[in-house]
Formats: structure tokens, C-alpha cells, sequence
């Protein structure tokens, strides 16, 4: 027995070291199926490391003060050697986690992955996105710009459309009657440990349940159902480790070349990443003209301003924008379909999908549009579509010709 | 593969909704060259003696003007006015209070005015102000109406005049005119503005160089490990059939 | 599952081939965020702004006086040391621990008898070699506390070092080696500066 056999053995005795890795790796049996769409998941972890990375680096230098916090920015930009390498790091992951992480959960819309048994899965996931919002939302107003300033007193001011106990729980949120130095050292403290705390947690039960039951493929059928008589290995099965590691690593070193064009030849993208109002510091006396949130809250913003205040109250629009996210949670239980993968569904459910990214895409861009009566209309018609693929998806899920499932997994 | 195309569809839609959106007078191309190292050390002189009496560029330190191929001898013999040693940034003695009680507010600072604003919108403001009797600095511009800032460079550009026509009801501005020239051309004015907005964008970010170039020796090394990866997923996929 | 199915044989020289290409260029790839990472954490650009050469003038010390400047956040005496105390200095060899500044506590220009460019001006930082104390200024020749044979020099207040005129060591204190001699040029006559070494030195 070599010496480093004898180690693993001395390990192996207090810590499972060998059976997880056979657990989630080398032994972890995923359809051999998986195709572009299933990149996603290992991209997002990879964005979260990087982000954890690149902020705590951050951290070292930024200023959590509202009378330092726009200057140590700039201080990492220019004095801090390579600053500006992982400033730029930090705030395209920011923007490239939601692209990722939109076209995974597309990836679950389209084979049915939320479907039993990835019921909790789905749910952990829907936990990770909200979580992920409340970190971007929370690290904008660090950089303490223009944009950062008023994204959070628009956001925060949502809050105090609650009934009744609104005013206070903005006032509390706060920590002061505007956006102020005890906001931003609040904000600072929830962004750089309490929310990536709960991110890492989630992201673990996330996986935890994935290894539990399995994952799903572009077919929607269990690969456990077809078993090797003897080995008992699924046939429609290959080993995580080495077959999806490597295939992994060329999708890794693709986003990579993306991400780093992005960092080094736009990192502001033309003003979607890094707004161009965000270089001038919070001044709270002054509101800039037009302002939107980031790409990735606007399909929510639009949403929100597309609902009319009713008995002089915002709240409506407030309770839309929540219901339009808390709706996912319930996905698993308002699809009956007879199948789950969108290569089996029937024309309504394509259809309807169809219909849903296309509203999904338009509410994003009308929220970056100033509020106008046509964009008001369209916004208004695209957030009716999308609560309609929620609401009226037990109905036509049930209804749709759906075509028989394969035994084995294809192509 | 249908419905790509139609996201791809829309997507392509959005920056011509976007263009349509937005107001404001044409602005002019600003002849940025952040390689002319010239041009940068004219612009550099032109922000120390125009712009720095009264804006600071507090995260800007002296001594990174040796990125823009000089000593730090000459930084401080040419370019040093208001500091004492080179590691100094660029700050102002006007007090913030008291500016704002001459001009109506404080001059902001400039370090990264360049990317608040853009260069185009610089080079086309500091070329766009005209005599109007009704300010209290006796200038406004086309591009910032009602601007608080006095035309600082008019010795240099001269003073111009609107020239007016009928749009529907009202009157606006249809082009300046030079009612009285100043010590250069208009020529050799823009020339000279060109070169401050060039310095200004160097300024917003002065790494913004090296940045473009270590970007190409990224990609290119993230290019020739997609070959090896490449290759390496294609030779252990081909025991899955 | 269908491995190694078909006959066809799996090339094990290739694959180990390809795994060590790619652990090699994933370590170069490794290597290349790590380094700016590692980098942004030496002084920034401020630091060093603050960290430069400071000038101090030395044309009004009188004999026998310190004055304290500041480089680098630390204090740096310089002191106009008098005929008699370069005198006195040069009789207790015997009581130093390295009286000839052997270790590099010093640039080579000052690697002489009085530790200085000048005989009578000592520029020395003024942080206690043991851990870090300043030591004070104890001019007074055969001072009570010190002793009747003290020359004169520096005492730490924490554990007690001592340090003659030229900021050399006693032997059986804690401080193991002699005060550090900043790099330093005159500019003129009475005018130094600290933090850059002596032209042609």
C-alpha cells in the first residue's frame, strides 16, 4: 500500500472523504444527455466563487462611509495595484451571475427540471435567486453614486407602501429619514457576510437535494428507472467525474472568454453593467432625471410601475411585483403535464413559453424606459402574460397533446 | 431554436427604441486617442491651468502623468502648481462653501468627470457656450442650459452668438456664430478642446490602456486552453455512445 | 452505461496527455488571477505617495539637541551630537554588542565610527529594535537612574534597552541589534533628506 493510499485510508476512517467524492463525483451517475442548456448550473458556481473572491479583496480597501465610500472606489481603481482588474471582476460577475443564472432556470421552464421529485430543488433555487437579488440590490448602493443613492431610496420608499406599519419599516430599514451613512454601513455589512452566508448555505442544500433524487435531462424521464441488472448503474448514465468535468471546463473557459472581453474591452457595457450616472457621487439634493434600475431587477420594476395605484396607495403595484416572484415557488404544483420536457409537450405549452419570454424580455426592456402611456399599455399587457402562464397553467398543461416520452434518453 | 431567434429578434430591436428615446441636442465626435501622447500632454497643460483653479481631481495624483510618457521633473516643473510633491493628487484650495456661494454650486470634480458625462458631451459643452445677457456670468450653453460655470476658455474660443429659428411656436437655437474672435481660430480652438477632453477621458481611468492590451493576452491564452480542453472532453466522450 | 464499447481501445497515453496540458495551463490560468490578487495587497499608490522621501531641515539644531521627523509613519531623530559626546562615544567599545556595525542595521556610507555622513549628525529611526518602543533621548552624562558610567544615548522605556549616541547597543539588554540608519543624502549644507540614499554612494 503506498503512502498516500495509507493516508487516505488514516482519512477515511474520520472523515468520508472517499465516498463523497464517489457520492458527487465519480460515482454520481448524470444523463448522458445533458446538452448546451445544462452548462449553467456549474457556471453560477463558478461566478459565486469568483465573486466571493474578488470581494473580499474588496473589502480590503473600500470605505463603508458615506463621506469615503465614492473616493475609495476610485482609490481602487487607480492606487491599488490590478484594483481595477477586480473592481471590473466584481461588478461584471455581478451582472453575468443574473445572465447565467436567468438562462439555468430558463433551462428548468424548458424540460420541466421543477417537476417530482425536484419539487425542493426548484424551491432552493427560487431561494438562491431572491437571495441573489437582495445581494446585488444590496451591493449597488456601496459604490455610492448617483444610481446607488436613488435605485435605494426608490427601492426602499417600496417598502413604505405597506399599509399601516410602511412608514416605520422603511424608517427601519433605513436606520435614518433618507438614505444615509447608517444605510450604506447596514447595506455593507448584510452584503459582504450575512447574504453570501446564505447563498453558500443555499447552494449546498441546492445541490444536496440534486444529488439526492438525481438529475433531469432534455428528455424529462428518469434515467433510474433503467437500471444495469448487475452493476445496478443507471444505463442512460455516465460517471460526473471525469465525462461532465471535462465537458464542464470547455463551457468554463467559453463564459470566461466572454466575461473577460466584457471586463477588459466594456465593463461598463454601453451602461448596463456600470451606469454612466453612477460616476457622479450621491447627492441627495439632486435626482438624476431618468432613473432605472439594473437590467436584471427591470422585468420586476416594469411590473411594479405597470400596476395603477388604487385607493391612493402604491401597495398594489408592490403586491404584483412580490406575487410575480412568489409565484414561481408554486411552479412544481400548477404544471400537470403529462410530460416534462418541452420536446414532449404539445403546442400550447410551447406556445405559452414562447409567449412568457417574449413578456418576460419586453418587461425587462420597458423598465429601463421612462415611464411613458404606450410603454405604460405594453408593460400592462406583458405583465398580464405573465401571470396568466402561472395562473392558467393547470388548465392548458392538462388540456395540451402531449407526445409519448422515449423509454431511453435520445440524442 | 424558432423562439432564439425571436429573443434574438427583439433583442437586436432594443438599442434603436433606446436611440429613439433620447433627447437633447446632436453632440459632436470627440477626437479621443488615448495613444496620441502629445495630444494628452497639451490637454494635461490645458486642465492644470484652466480647470484646476477652481475643480478639483482628488483621485487623481500628479505622478500618473508618467503614464503619459513624461518625468516626474517635468510633472513638476510644467503641471505642478497647487502640490508639492508628484504623490500628491489634484486638489483645490477653494473652499466647497464658499464656491458654491459664487457659483450657485460647487464645481464638481473632474477625475471621472469623463465617464459621468461621456467625452462626446464634454468636448461638445466646453465648445457650445454663447453670450446671454439674462445669466448672471453673462454665458449659457446649448448642451447644460443655464449652466452655473462661466466660459472659462472664451480669452482662447472668443464670444459667440446664437443664431435663432422657428421650430413650431417657439425659437431655439440653430447654430453660434463668433461675434468677437478670440487669440486662436475656432479651428485651433476645437484643436485645443479636442485635446483637454482627450486628457479628460485619459483621466477617468487612466489603466483603461493596459486594460485593452492585457485583454488581448487574456483572450488569446483563454483561446489556446479552449484547444486543450477541447480536445480533452473529445477524447473522453468518446466512450459515451 | 457503454464504455470501452466496440472495440475500441481506450489511448490511456493521450488522456494522461491531455490531463496534464490542461492541470498545466489551468495552473498557469491559477497563477494569473492569484498574482494581481496578491499584488493589490502591496502598498498602493497613496501609500507609497505618503511613504516618499521627506526633507528636514537640520541647519537649526543646536549641539547637542534631537529633532523628530517623521518618514514612513515612523520618527527619525536626528541629532547634532557635540565634540565631547563624539569623544565619550568612542571609549565603551568594549560594553557594545557590535561596535563596528556589522550588521546591516545601516547603509554602507554610514558603516563607520559614528554611524553618519557627517560625524556629528545622527539620522536613525527611532523604533527600539527589541519590539518596537521609541527610546528616549538620555543625553545626560552619568545620569542617577542610568548610572555614573553612562555616556549618554538612548534608553527604552519598555524593556529597558540602551543605546550609546551613535544608536549602538549595550550588551545585556534585549535589544539584539543596533538602531536602523535610514537611507539619507544632504541636499545642502543644512538640508537632508530621508528615505533616499546618498548620491554616489
Amino acid at each position: 500500500m503506498s503512502a498516500l493510499q495509507k493516508m487516505m485510508g488514516w482519512v477515511d476512517d474520520r472523515f468520508p472523504l472517499t465516498a463523497t467524492y464517489k457520492a458527487h463525483l465519480s460515482e454520481y451517475y448524470a444523463p448522458k444527455n445533458f446538452n448546451f442548456w445544462y452548462f449553467f448550473g456549474s457556471l453560477a458556481l463558478l461566478v459565486l466563487v469568483m465573486q466571493i473572491v474578488t470581494g473580499i479583496f474588496l473589502t480590503m480597501n473600500y470605505k463603508p462611509d458615506s463621506m469615503l465610500a465614492f473616493a475609495s472606489v476610485e482609490y481602487i481603481m487607480r492606487d491599488v495595484d490590478w484594483g481595477w482588474l477586480i473592481r471590473y471582476m466584481h461588478s461584471t460577475g455581478a451582472s453575468m451571475f443574473f445572465v447565467v443564472v436567468y438562462l439555468h432556470m430558463f433551462r428548468g421552464l424548458m424540460y420541466g427540471s421543477y417537476r417530482k421529485p425536484r419539487e425542493l430543488i426548484w424551491i432552493f433555487g427560487v431561494l438562491i435567486y431572491l437571495a441573489l437579488m437582495a445581494e446585488a440590490f444590496l451591493g449597488y448602493l456601496l459604490p455610492w453614486g448617483q444610481m446607488s443613492y436613488w435605485g435605494a431610496q426608490v427601492i426602499v420608499n417600496l417598502f413604505s407602501a405597506v399599509p399601516f406599519v410602511g412608514e416605520d419599516l422603511s424608517l427601519w430599514i433605513r436606520g435614518d429619514y433618507v438614505i444615509s451613512d447608517a444605510t450604506l454601513n447596514r447595506f455593507f455589512a448584510f452584503h459582504v457576510i450575512a447574504l453570501p452566508l446564505v447563498l453558500i448555505a443555499l447552494v449546498a442544500v441546492h445541490l444536496v437535494a440534486l444529488h439526492e433524487v438525481g438529475s433531469n435531462n432534455p428528455d424529462g424521464i428518469e434515467i433510474k428507472k433503467k437500471k444495469d441488472p448487475v452493476t445496478h448503474i443507471p444505463l442512460d448514465g455516465i460517471p460526473f467525474h471525469p465525462y461532465y468535468t471535462v465537458k464542464d471546463i470547455v463551457g468554463v473557459i467559453v463564459f470566461l472568454m466572454v466575461f473577460s472581453a466584457i471586463v477588459f474591452f466594456g465593463p461598463t457595457m454601453g451602461g448596463y453593467f456600470l451606469e454612466s450616472n453612477n460616476f457622479i457621487p450621491a447627492d441627495p439634493l439632486k435626482t438624476p432625471p431618468h432613473i432605472a434600475p439594473l437590467w436584471y431587477f427591470t422585468p420586476f420594476y416594469a411590473i411594479l410601475r405597470a400596476v395603477p395605484p388604487m385607493f391612493g396607495s402604491q401597495f398594489p403595484g408592490v403586491v404584483a411585483m412580490g406575487l410575480s416572484i412568489v409565484l414561481l415557488f408554486f411552479l412544481p404544483w400548477l404544471d400537470r403535464g403529462k410530460v416534462k420536457s418541452i420536446r414532449y409537450r404539445g403546442p400550447i405549452y410551447k406556445f405559452a413559453l414562447a409567449l412568457f419570454i417574449v413578456a418576460f424580455v419586453g418587461l425587462g426592456y420597458l423598465g429601463l424606459l421612462p415611464p411613458s402611456p404606450v410603454a405604460t399599455i405594453l408593460a400592462q399587457t406583458f405583465s398580464v402574460i405573465y401571470f396568466l402562464f402561472f395562473l392558467l397553467m393547470p388548465w392548458y398543461t392538462s388540456i395540451d397533446k402531449t407526445k409519448p416520452e422515449p423509454e431511453r434518453v435520445t440524442g | 431554436m424558432k423562439r432564439l431567434k425571436k429573443i434574438l429578434f427583439l433583442l437586436a430591436a432594443v438599442p434603436v427604441i433606446a436611440c429613439a428615446s433620447e433627447g437633447g441636442p446632436p453632440l459632436d465626435k470627440a477626437p479621443v486617442n488615448l495613444s496620441d501622447h502629445a495630444s494628452l500632454q497639451r490637454g494635461a497643460r490645458i486642465f492644470v491651468n484652466y480647470c484646476l483653479n477652481c475643480h478639483s481631481a482628488a483621485s487623481m495624483r500628479y505622478s500618473r502623468m508618467q503614464d503619459l510618457g513624461l518625468t516626474e521633473d517635468q510633472i513638476k516643473e510644467n503641471l505642478m502648481f497647487a502640490a508639492e510633491k508628484p504623490g500628491e493628487t489634484m486638489t483645490v484650495a477653494m473652499d466647497k462653501k464658499e464656491a458654491k456661494g459664487w457659483f450657485g454650486s460647487a464645481p464638481p470634480d473632474l477625475s471621472v468627470i469623463a465617464r459621468a458625462r461621456g467625452s462626446d458631451w464634454l468636448y461638445t459643452y466646453l465648445r457650445s457656450f454663447y453670450r446671454d445677457d439674462s445669466r448672471p456670468t453673462g454665458w449659457n450653453n446649448v448642451v447644460f442650459d443655464k449652466v452655473a460655470m462661466p466660459h472659462v476658455l472664451w480669452s482662447l474660443q472668443g464670444e459667440m452668438v446664437p443664431v435663432m429659428k422657428k421650430e413650431g411656436e417657439h425659437e431655439v437655437i440653430e447654430r453660434l456664430e463668433l461675434a468677437k474672435p478670440g487669440s486662436v481660430t475656432l479651428a485651433e480652438y476645437d484643436a485645443m478642446v479636442g485635446d483637454l477632453v482627450n486628457y479628460l477621458t485619459w483621466m477617468g481611468e487612466p489603466a483603461q490602456l493596459e486594460r485593452k492590451q492585457l485583454g488581448l493576452i487574456v483572450l488569446a491564452f483563454l483561446a489556446f486552453f479552449f484547444v486543450v480542453v477541447y480536445y480533452l472532453k473529445k477524447e473522453f466522450w468518446k466512450d459515451v455512445h | 452505461m457503454s464504455q470501452e464499447a466496440d472495440g475500441q481501445k481506450v489511448d490511456t497515453r493521450k488522456r494522461k496527455f491531455l490531463i496534464a496540458a490542461t492541470s498545466a495551463v489551468g495552473g498557469v490560468a491559477v497563477a494569473g488571477v492569484a498574482v494581481p490578487l496578491v499584488m493589490s495587497m502591496l502598498p498602493s499608490a497613496r501609500a507609497k505617495a505618503a511613504g516618499a522621501p521627506v526633507e528636514v531641515d537640520i541647519s537649526k539644531i543646536e549641539p547637542g539637541m534631537l529633532l523628530t521627523a517623521e518618514w514612513r509613519g515612523k520618527p527619525v531623530w536626528v541629532v547634532n551630537r557635540t565634540k565631547e559626546m563624539l569623544d565619550l562615544m568612542a571609549k565603551h567599545n568594549d560594553k557594545l554588542v557590535d561596535p563596528n556595525s556589522e550588521q546591516p542595521q545601516q547603509p554602507e556610507y554610514c558603516k563607520n565610527a559614528t554611524r553618519s555622513i557627517k560625524p556629528e549628525f545622527l539620522v536613525v529611526v527611532g523604533i527600539c529594535t527589541h519590539l518596537g518602543c521609541s527610546p528616549t533621548y538620555r543625553k545626560e552624562v552619568g545620569a542617577e537612574d542610568l548610572g555614573a558610567d553612562w555616556p549618554g544615548g538612548f534608553l527604552c522605556p519598555c524593556h529597558g534597552s540602551r543605546f550609546d549616541l551613535a544608536a549602538r547597543v549595550f550588551k545585556n539588554v534585549p535589544a539584539p541589534t543596533n538602531l536602523v540608519i535610514p537611507p539619507h543624502q544632504y541636499l545642502s549644507a543644512g538640508k537632508i533628506q530621508i528615505g533616499v540614499d546618498a548620491k554616489g554612494a
